[in-house]
């Protein structure tokens, strides 16, 4: 119990986050064609944010197999580097570690890297526990927008702006924390030139590779100044 | 999507022992910004600036949230302030 109430506390300051942007992401997929039910299996399934955001577009814009898969890997890839740094961590985590590994969101990364548990609670089981009521708020968001979002007594044209905010904010975040500002306007600019040359429907993959071919060629550049952690 | 997203995260546990190669440490620290960059990109790709309102309700929109955002730093006030605004903005004023 002890436990559980540890982990719920640790918890809260990523609750109403994933609860409003949740059910921004239900209301998001209704609009898009796609209710409840896809909207309950994709955060119980995918869970990760971003990614669903931008896989309802996919979905609703008839996107090609391909296409899908790259999005995912490069919307994702970050992911890879949350579990490198978890390898330690999560090694041992036996029964628990499947779903550690599963839930490991932005989120819940942020909240467990540190390593630190309280006294007395069980370092896997607690891990575990943040995850999961992490997974909650997010499915409970999306299933209350999915749900709300043919009720609602204003109209939720425009909604989808949300998404555009949601990467607007985190790119005006991370320009401001970042001390090197090439590898973000690398990925605005190649992909503003990519949409230019390839147009709207058929940008993403030639966006993602040219994005890949030039933080590769600035490597020595981008990693002479700071110390490379490997 | 579900499926590459595990793999994406099950991957380091199954090939890395301890330590991954330099290059994807490398990357791992570069392509995170630059995909923010991408997406930024990807979610204005139907904005047409030729043609009326001339993305005006987006570029509106997307000033407050990097305004308020560098102001408050708080990223839920930034979406639901953006989100409102553009909503009032498409439904009220173009």
């Amino acid at each position: 119990m002890k436990t559980v109430k540890a982990a719920f506390v640790k918890s809260l300051p990523v609750m109403a986050g994933y609860i409003i942007l949740g059910i921004g992401f239900g209301i998001l997929a209704h609009n898009a064609g796609y209710g409840f039910p896809w909207a309950l299996a994709m955060s119980l399934l995918i869970f990760a944010g971003s990614m669903q955001y931008v896989g309802v577009g996919l979905l609703a814009g008839g996107a090609s197999v391909l296409t899908v898969i790259l999005t995912t890997v490069m919307v994702n890839a970050r992911h890879l580097f949350y579990s490198i740094s978890m390898l330690r961590l999560y090694r041992n985590a036996g029964r628990y570690k499947p779903y550690l590994i599963f839930s490991l969101t932005d989120e819940t990364y942020s909240l467990l890297c540190d390593g630190k548990v309280p006294d007395g609670a069980d370092p896997d089981r607690f891990r575990f526990l943040v995850s999961l009521f992490n997974q909650s708020y997010w499915v409970l968001g999306s299933v209350i927008g999915s749900l709300v979002s043919g009720i609602l007594p204003f109209s939720t044209a425009g909604i989808e702006f949300s998404m555009t905010a949601l990467f607007i904010a985190s790119f005006t975040e991370q320009w401001i924390t970042a001390k090197d500002h090439i590898p973000a306007a690398t990925g605005l600019l190649g992909t503003l030139f990519c949409l230019v040359v390839f147009g709207p429907d058929r940008f993403l993959i030639p966006a993602m590779l040219l994005i890949t071919l030039l933080l590769t060629l600035f490597r020595n550049r981008l990693s002479a100044g700071k110390k490379v952690d490997a | 999507m579900s499926v590459v997203t595990i793999l994406l995260r099950a991957a380091p546990f199954l090939v890395f022992k301890k330590k991954a190669p330099a290059y994807v440490m490398y990357l791992g620290q570069v392509l995170p910004a630059a995909i923010i960059g991408m997406l930024v990109v990807y979610c204005l790709k139907d904005t047409n600036p030729l043609s009326a309102p001339f993305g005006a309700p987006e570029l509106i929109a997307g000033l407050l949230v990097a305004g308020l955002h560098a102001w408050k730093r708080n990223i839920l006030l930034s979406i639901l302030a953006g989100t409102a605004a553009y909503m009032l903005l498409t439904q009220l004023v173009f």
